[in-house]
C-alpha cells in the first residue's frame, strides 16, 4: 500500500505541475488568439479610442508577463479576479454552475455506467449472438449521431408532446425529484453519447481475456459462464474498463457544451466558450483549471484503481 | 422645422389615443374610431421570451449592449429621451418636446416632469446629463462613443430642461438620442452607476443572471398608463435555433426570436404557433476595400455588382423574408428611400463582363471571406454568389473564417468579407456611420468628395424636398460608385402562440417591436 | 401500430442486411483462391455484411465525380425539392442535389477520418507503447505532456488552435488527430503496462531483445485487441469531432461537401420529423456500424476463442 500512497502524494504533486502548465498554455493561447477583450467586446461597434480606453482601465495594456504574474499571484491566494465583461467576482460567477455541472454529469454516469457495464458483460457473455450483434448496432448508431442530433431527436420524441421540458429552468427552490425531471432530456442525451464506448471496451476488455489459460481452466472446472466472467476475466479487464469510465466521465463534466446550448443548461461548458469568445481571460483561466483539476483526479483514480486491481502492479519491481 | 422634430407636448398626450402605436402621423389621417376598434390590450400575465442571443458575459453596462438579449432587456427596465414609433417617426418619451436653433447645432430638450426611477428617485436633468456623458470624452468605453462625438457641451436650464450644443447642425439629433445605449439612468454626483439595474422604464428587475435568464416585475409607478400590460417578463437567452422553436412548440416560452428561416415553413404549420415577419432597415451587405486593387477600379466594382442574383439570395438565404437591395443602405422604412428613381439592378453576367472589359480583363480571381457571425447564411451566401459569379468570369474563392474573432480579425482586414447592418433611423446616421470619408466604419474605405459634400448639406438642411433631393443623389452614388455589394433586407422573422396579442403595426427598426416588445405587446 | 411498422421495417432491413451479407459472402469466397476463401467462409454475415459496406464506400469516394449526376457545388434547382427522379435524394437549402453532395461527402468525409485516424493511431501508438515499456523519465514525460493536453477540453483545444492557425484541411487534420493521439497514447500505455509485467516479457528481457522487438514482437500483438477496438470508434468519432468544429464555423471549408457539416446544416429538420438530416447521419451509423462489425469478427479471431 505504501507504493499506493506515495504514488498518489507525487501524482498530486505533478498534478499542480499539470494545472500551472495548462494555464500557462491557455493564457497564452488566448493571447495568440486574434483580438483581445477590449476588440472582442466591442465586435463590429469598435473604434481605436474606446479599445484604448478599456485597455487602460482593464490593464490589457500592460505586457503578457506582468499580467500573467499579476494573474498568478492572485491565484496563489485564492483570488481568482472579477470578470472583464460584468466585473463580478469569477468565484461567484463559476460556484454555481460548477455544481450544476457536476450534477448533469453525476446524473448521465448514474445512468451510462451501470448501463455499459451490464450490456458490456452481457454482449461479452453471449457474444456473437443476436443480442450482441444488435446492442452493438444500436450502441453505434447512437454513438455516430453528433450530441445536437441525439438532442434533437429526444426532443422531438419527448418534449414536443410536453412529457418533458425541452429546455432545463434551474430555479431556487424546486424538489430534489423536480430537477432530476427537469434535468433529464440532457442526462438521456449524455448517456447516449457515452454509453457505447465504455459498453464496447468493457466487452472487448473481457473477451480479450477468455483465451487465457486460466479462464480456460476455470471453464473446466465447470464454472457457469456468467461465474467466469464476473468472477474470473472481468477482476482482470478492470484496468481498461476504469481507464474508459473515467475517460468518459472527464467528457461529462468538461465536454457536454453542445448538450449545455441545446437545452439551454447552465454550465461550465457553455460559460467557458462564451468567456473564450469575449476574451475574458480571468474567467477561462479559473474554468479551464477546474476542467484540469477533474481531469488530473479522475486519471489518479483510474491509476490507482488500476494498480489496485492488477497484484502486478502492487508489486513492481 | 420639420414635423418630425418640433412635437408639441399636446400632440403626444398618449391616453386619449388607444392602442400602442397609433401616435404618428398617420393616426391623424386615420379616424380614430378604427383603431379603437381593434383589439383592446389587456392587462395581466406573464411574457416569457427566447431570445436567439444572450451570453454569460453580458453585462449591465449601457456602453456594452450588443446583441439583442441585451437590448430588449435594457428597452424593458429603462426609458430613452426619444423613442422610434411603429412607423419610423419619432415620439417623445423622457423628452416631452424638443427645440432646434435655425442652425440646427443647439438642442433643447424640456423633460418630462413627474417621472420616478424604480428607488424612488425623481427623474430630473442632472440624471439625462450624466446618462448622455457616460458615453462622451476622452475615457468612454461605450459603443456609443462615436455617436456622442458631435456634442460639444450639454448643460441644463433648470431642473427640467437640457441644452445639447452640437459641433454642426444636425437635423436628426433628436433621432440619435432613441438609440438603445443612451438609456435614461440614475445620476449619483454627476456620473451614473453602469451596474445597476435601475432604470425608469416598465419593469423592475427582480432577478438577472447573464446567458441564464432575467425576471422581471411591472413598474406599478410607470408612466405612460397606455403601455406595460403584462405583469411580468422573463426573458431567456436561447442561443440555439432548434431549441428556441422547440421552446416555443412545447409551451416553455410565449415568443421567440430569430426564428431559422430553413425552417420556417414548417413551424408555420404547428397549431397555435403564429410567425410574424416584419421587413425593415436590416441590410446584410458585402464590402470591397477600394484602396487598393482590384476593389480601387470602378469597373471590377460594378463588375461584381451584377454578378450577383439578388432574388435568389433573398430566396434561398432569407426564405423570401426579406428583400432585394440596390446596393444602397437606404430602406424603404426611410423617409428619403429613392424608390422608383433609382432603377432596380439585377443580375446581368454580360453587364458584368462588360464592366470587366472596362477593367481590362476577361476573367478575375477574388477571395470573399465570410462566416456566419456577419450574418447567418453568410457562407452559404458566399457560395450562391460564386455559383453565380462565374459565368461572368469572376471566379469567386468562398473562405470560412471562424465566428470567433471575426469582427476583429477579419473585417475591414480582408478585402472584400461579409457585413451587415440593423440600419439607423435616419439616413444621415445611416450614411455618416459607415459610408462618409474617413469614419471609423467605413468597411469599404470609400471616399467620395461629393457624396462627403451633400451628406453635410443635407445634415443641417432643414427643408425636407431639399434633403430628399440631396439624399436620393446620396443613393445613387452609393450604388453606382460606391464599393459595397447589398444584395438585400433582410426581416425580422418572430413567432409568437397564439395567447400573445401584438399592436396592428409592429415596428421593423430593431427586433421585438424595436426592442419594445415588454411594453407594447399584450395577451389576448 | 406504427410502432409495429416501425418493428417490421427494423426487421426487413435486418434481414436485408443479413442477406446481402450472404450474398456478397458467397461471392467472396466463389472468387478468392482456396486459402483466403476459406478464412472468409469462415466470417460472420455481420462482418461480411460490413466488409461489403465498406467497399461499396471506398467505391464511392474513389468514383465520386463518375457516379455523381451534377457539380459537388453546381445549384441545380430549389431549395427543398423533394425526392424524385431527376433529384433521387431532392435538394438542400441552396438547391444543390442532396445525392451528388452525398457521394462527394463520402470521398471528403472518409478520406479525412481515415487520414486523421491512422495518424492518431501511429502516434498515440508508438508513444504508448514506448512509454510503458521503457518507463523512467520517458514515461513521466510523455504521460505528463498528454495530461496537460487531455486536461484542456478538446472542443475548446481545437478551437484555440484553429483559430490561431487556421482552417485548412491540414491544420484540421493535424489538430484533430493530436486530439485523438492522446486518446490513444493513453489507452495504448495502460495496456502495455499491464503486458510489461507478464513473465513472457520479464523472459524476452532477459534474452536481451531489443527494445523495437519488443514492442513490436511481444507487446503490440498482445496489446491489439483493446486498440483494434479503440480504432473503430476513434474513427468515428473523428466524424462527431468535424460536426461540432462546423457548429463552431471551424469545420471543412465550403463548398466542399461533409456528412458532419451536412448533419448540423440540416439538423434542425428533425424536430419537425422532417428526415433530410438522417441521410448523412445515417450513412456515418451505417459506416461506424460496419467497421465495427469488421472490428468484432478480428476481435474474436484474436481472442483465440473457439466457439
Amino acid at each position: 500500500m505504501a507504493h499506493v500512497w506515495r504514488m498518489i502524494a507525487q501524482r498530486l504533486a505533478l498534478g499542480f505541475l499539470t494545472l500551472f502548465v495548462v494555464s500557462l498554455l491557455i493564457f497564452g493561447a488566448t493571447e495568440l488568439l486574434p483580438g483581445d477583450f477590449a476588440e472582442a467586446i466591442l465586435g463590429q461597434s469598435a473604434t481605436p479610442e474606446t479599445i484604448a480606453a478599456i485597455r487602460r482601465d482593464l490593464g490589457l495594456d500592460q505586457p503578457f508577463h506582468t499580467r500573467y504574474v499579476s494573474w498568478l499571484g492572485g491565484v496563489l491566494q485564492g483570488d481568482f479576479g472579477n470578470s472583464l465583461a460584468n466585473g463580478q467576482p469569477v468565484i461567484e460567477l463559476i460556484t454555481k454552475r460548477l455544481g450544476n455541472t457536476l450534477f448533469l454529469a453525476l446524473y448521465a454516469a448514474a445512468m451510462a455506467v451501470p448501463l455499459s457495464l451490464a450490456l458490456g458483460i452481457l454482449a461479452a457473455l453471449f457474444r456473437n449472438s443476436i443480442f450482441d450483434r444488435m446492442s452493438n448496432a444500436l450502441a453505434l448508431t447512437s454513438i455516430s449521431f453528433p450530441e445536437f442530433f441525439v438532442a434533437y431527436i429526444l426532443i422531438l420524441w419527448f418534449a414536443q408532446s410536453g412529457m418533458f421540458p425541452s429546455i432545463v429552468r434551474l430555479s431556487e427552490g424546486i424538489s430534489f425529484g423536480e430537477t432530476l425531471y427537469r434535468c433529464f432530456l440532457p442526462a438521456l442525451t449524455l448517456t447516449l453519447v457515452v454509453t457505447a464506448h465504455m459498453m464496447r471496451m468493457t466487452r472487448a476488455a473481457i473477451i480479450n481475456l477468455l483465451a487465457s489459460p486460466y479462464i480456460e481452466m476455470a471453464r473446466l472446472k465447470g464454472m457457469s459462464p456468467i461465474r467466469v466472467i464476473l468472477r474470473h476475466a472481468l477482476p482482470n479487464a478492470l484496468a481498461p474498463i476504469i481507464n474508459v469510465v473515467a475517460l468518459n466521465l472527464a467528457y461529462l463534466i468538461t465536454g457536454v457544451v453542445v448538450v449545455e446550448v441545446v437545452f439551454v443548461y447552465p454550465g461550465l461548458g457553455q460559460l467557458m466558450v462564451d468567456s473564450v469568445s469575449r476574451r475574458d481571460i480571468p474567467v477561462v483561466q479559473a474554468v479551464a483549471l477546474i476542467f484540469a483539476s477533474a481531469y488530473v483526479l479522475l486519471n489518479l483514480t483510474a491509476d490507482v484503481l488500476s494498480t489496485l486491481s492488477n497484484p502486478r502492479l502492487m508489486h513492481r519491481r | 422645422m420639420t414635423n418630425s422634430i418640433n412635437r408639441s407636448a399636446g400632440l403626444s398626450r398618449r391616453s386619449v389615443l388607444r392602442g400602442a402605436t397609433a401616435l404618428g402621423a398617420a393616426a391623424l389621417i386615420l379616424p380614430a374610431g378604427m383603431r379603437a376598434a381593434s383589439a383592446e390590450p389587456k392587462k395581466g400575465g406573464i411574457l416569457r421570451i427566447g431570445m436567439g442571443h444572450g451570453s454569460t458575459s453580458d453585462s449591465l453596462d449601457p456602453g456594452s449592449w450588443d446583441n439583442a438579449y441585451s437590448q430588449v432587456f435594457a428597452t424593458s427596465r429603462h426609458n430613452y429621451l426619444t423613442e422610434i414609433d411603429a412607423d419610423g417617426a419619432l415620439q417623445p418619451e423622457i423628452a416631452e418636446s424638443w427645440e432646434a436653433s435655425a442652425d440646427a447645432a443647439t438642442w433643447t430638450f424640456k423633460i418630462r416632469q413627474g417621472v420616478t426611477f424604480h428607488s424612488g428617485k425623481a427623474l430630473d436633468a442632472e440624471d439625462v446629463i450624466a446618462s448622455i456623458n457616460y458615453h462622451r470624452g476622452e475615457d468612454s468605453k461605450s459603443a456609443a462613443k462615436p455617436i456622442v462625438d458631435g456634442i460639444t457641451d450639454i448643460k441644463s436650464e433648470g431642473s427640467h430642461t437640457v441644452v445639447v450644443t452640437l459641433d454642426a447642425g444636425n437635423a436628426d439629433f433628436p433621432f440619435i438620442m432613441s438609440d438603445y445605449h443612451i438609456a435614461m439612468l440614475p445620476a449619483k454626483d454627476g456620473a451614473i452607476d453602469p451596474t445597476t439595474t435601475d432604470g425608469c422604464g416598465p419593469y423592475v428587475v427582480d432577478h438577472f443572471e447573464a446567458g441564464v435568464e432575467a425576471k422581471m416585475t411591472r413598474n406599478p409607478n410607470y408612466w405612460k398608463s397606455d403601455r406595460a400590460h403584462f405583469d411580468g417578463i422573463e426573458l431567456l437567452p436561447i442561443v440555439d435555433g432548434a431549441a428556441r422553436q422547440n421552446a416555443l412548440i412545447s409551451g416553455q416560452v410565449d415568443v421567440i426570436d430569430r426564428v431559422d428561416l430553413n425552417t420556417v415553413h414548417l413551424l408555420k404549420r404547428a397549431p397555435n404557433i403564429n410567425v410574424l415577419s416584419v421587413t425593415g432597415s436590416q441590410h446584410y451587405v458585402f464590402p470591397m476595400d477600394s484602396r487598393a486593387a482590384p476593389f480601387s477600379d470602378n469597373n471590377v466594382r460594378m463588375a461584381m455588382k451584377h454578378a450577383i442574383d439578388r432574388e435568389e439570395l433573398v430566396e434561398k438565404i432569407l426564405n423570401g423574408y426579406g428583400s432585394v437591395g440596390n446596393d444602397h443602405p437606404i430602406s424603404t422604412a426611410n423617409r428619403f428611400h429613392a424608390g422608383d428613381a433609382i432603377e432596380q439592378r439585377t443580375y446581368d453576367a454580360d453587364k458584368a463582363k462588360w464592366y470587366l472589359k472596362q477593367a481590362g480583363m476577361d476573367s478575375i480571381d477574388l477571395e470573399l471571406s465570410v462566416s456566419d457571425a456577419a450574418f447567418g447564411g453568410a457562407v452559404d451566401a458566399g457560395v450562391l454568389m460564386s455559383e453565380k459569379s462565374a459565368a461572368a468570369g469572376i471566379n469567386l474563392k468562398v473562405t470560412r473564417e471562424p465566428s470567433d474573432g471575426y469582427w476583429s480579425n477579419v473585417w475591414m482586414k480582408k478585402p472584400f468579407v461579409a457585413s451587415y447592418w440593423g440600419g439607423r433611423p435616419t439616413e444621415d446616421w445611416m450614411f455618416s456611420t459607415a459610408y462618409k470619408s474617413g469614419v471609423n466604419w467605413n468597411e469599404s474605405f470609400w471616399e467620395n468628395a461629393r457624396f462627403d459634400e451633400l451628406l453635410a448639406a443635407a445634415r443641417s438642411e432643414l427643408d425636407n424636398d431639399k434633403r430628399r433631393e440631396m439624399y436620393v443623389e446620396m443613393q445613387g452614388l452609393v450604388r453606382d460608385e460606391g464599393s459595397t455589394v447589398i444584395p438585400m433586407f433582410a426581416s425580422y422573422v418572430m413567432a409568437h402562440t397564439n395567447a400573445v396579442a401584438t399592436p396592428e403595426k409592429v415596428a421593423p427598426n430593431w427586433t421585438m417591436d424595436g426592442f419594445r416588445i415588454a411594453e407594447r405587446w399584450w395577451f389576448a | 401500430m406504427s410502432t409495429l411498422i416501425s418493428i417490421l421495417w427494423f426487421a426487413v432491413a435486418v434481414v436485408g442486411a443479413m442477406a446481402l451479407g450472404w450474398l456478397f459472402r458467397a461471392l467472396v469466397v466463389a472468387v478468392l483462391p482456396q486459402r483466403r476463401a476459406h478464412e472468409m467462409r469462415k466470417a460472420p454475415l455481420t462482418a461480411s455484411f460490413g466488409i461489403l459496406v465498406i467497399l461499396v464506400y471506398v467505391l464511392v469516394a474513389v468514383f465520386a465525380p463518375v457516379i455523381a449526376p451534377f457539380g459537388e457545388s453546381e445549384v441545380v434547382g430549389g431549395e427543398f425539392l423533394p425526392w424524385d427522379s431527376t433529384y433521387l435524394l431532392g435538394t438542400d437549402n441552396l438547391g444543390r442535389d442532396m445525392l451528388t453532395r452525398m457521394i462527394y461527402g463520402a470521398r471528403n468525409t472518409v478520406g479525412i477520418a481515415f487520414i486523421i485516424t491512422a495518424l492518431a493511431f501511429f502516434v498515440g501508438t508508438v508513444l504508448g507503447l514506448l512509454a510503458a515499456v521503457v518507463g523512467g523519465w520517458l514515461d513521466q514525460g510523455l504521460s505528463r505532456s498528454v495530461d496537460v493536453l487531455m486536461a484542456i477540453p478538446s472542443l475548446i483545444f481545437s478551437l484555440l488552435l484553429l483559430t490561431i492557425f487556421g482552417t485548412s484541411v491540414l491544420s484540421l487534420v493535424l489538430v484533430i488527430a493530436t486530439v485523438d493521439a492522446t486518446r490513444v497514447f493513453r489507452l495504448a500505455r495502460s495496456v502495455a503496462q499491464g503486458i510489461v509485467v507478464m513473465d513472457y516479457i520479464e523472459a524476452a528481457r532477459l534474452r536481451g531483445e531489443g527494445k523495437w522487438r519488443l514492442i513490436t514482437r511481444e507487446i503490440l500483438p498482445n496489446a491489439m485487441a483493446p486498440l483494434v477496438a479503440e480504432f473503430g470508434l476513434r474513427f468515428c468519432f473523428v466524424f462527431l469531432a468535424i460536426s461540432g468544429l462546423s457548429f463552431l464555423g471551424l469545420g471543412i471549408q465550403p463548398p466542399t461537401a461533409d456528412w458532419g457539416g451536412m448533419v448540423r446544416d440540416n439538423a434542425t429538420l428533425i424536430t419537425f420529423g422532417d428526415l433530410t438530416p438522417f441521410l448523412p447521419a445515417g450513412a456515418i451509423a451505417l459506416l461506424t456500424v460496419a467497421v465495427n462489425f469488421v472490428v468484432d469478427w478480428q476481435l474474436h479471431k484474436s481472442s483465440g476463442l473457439k466457439e
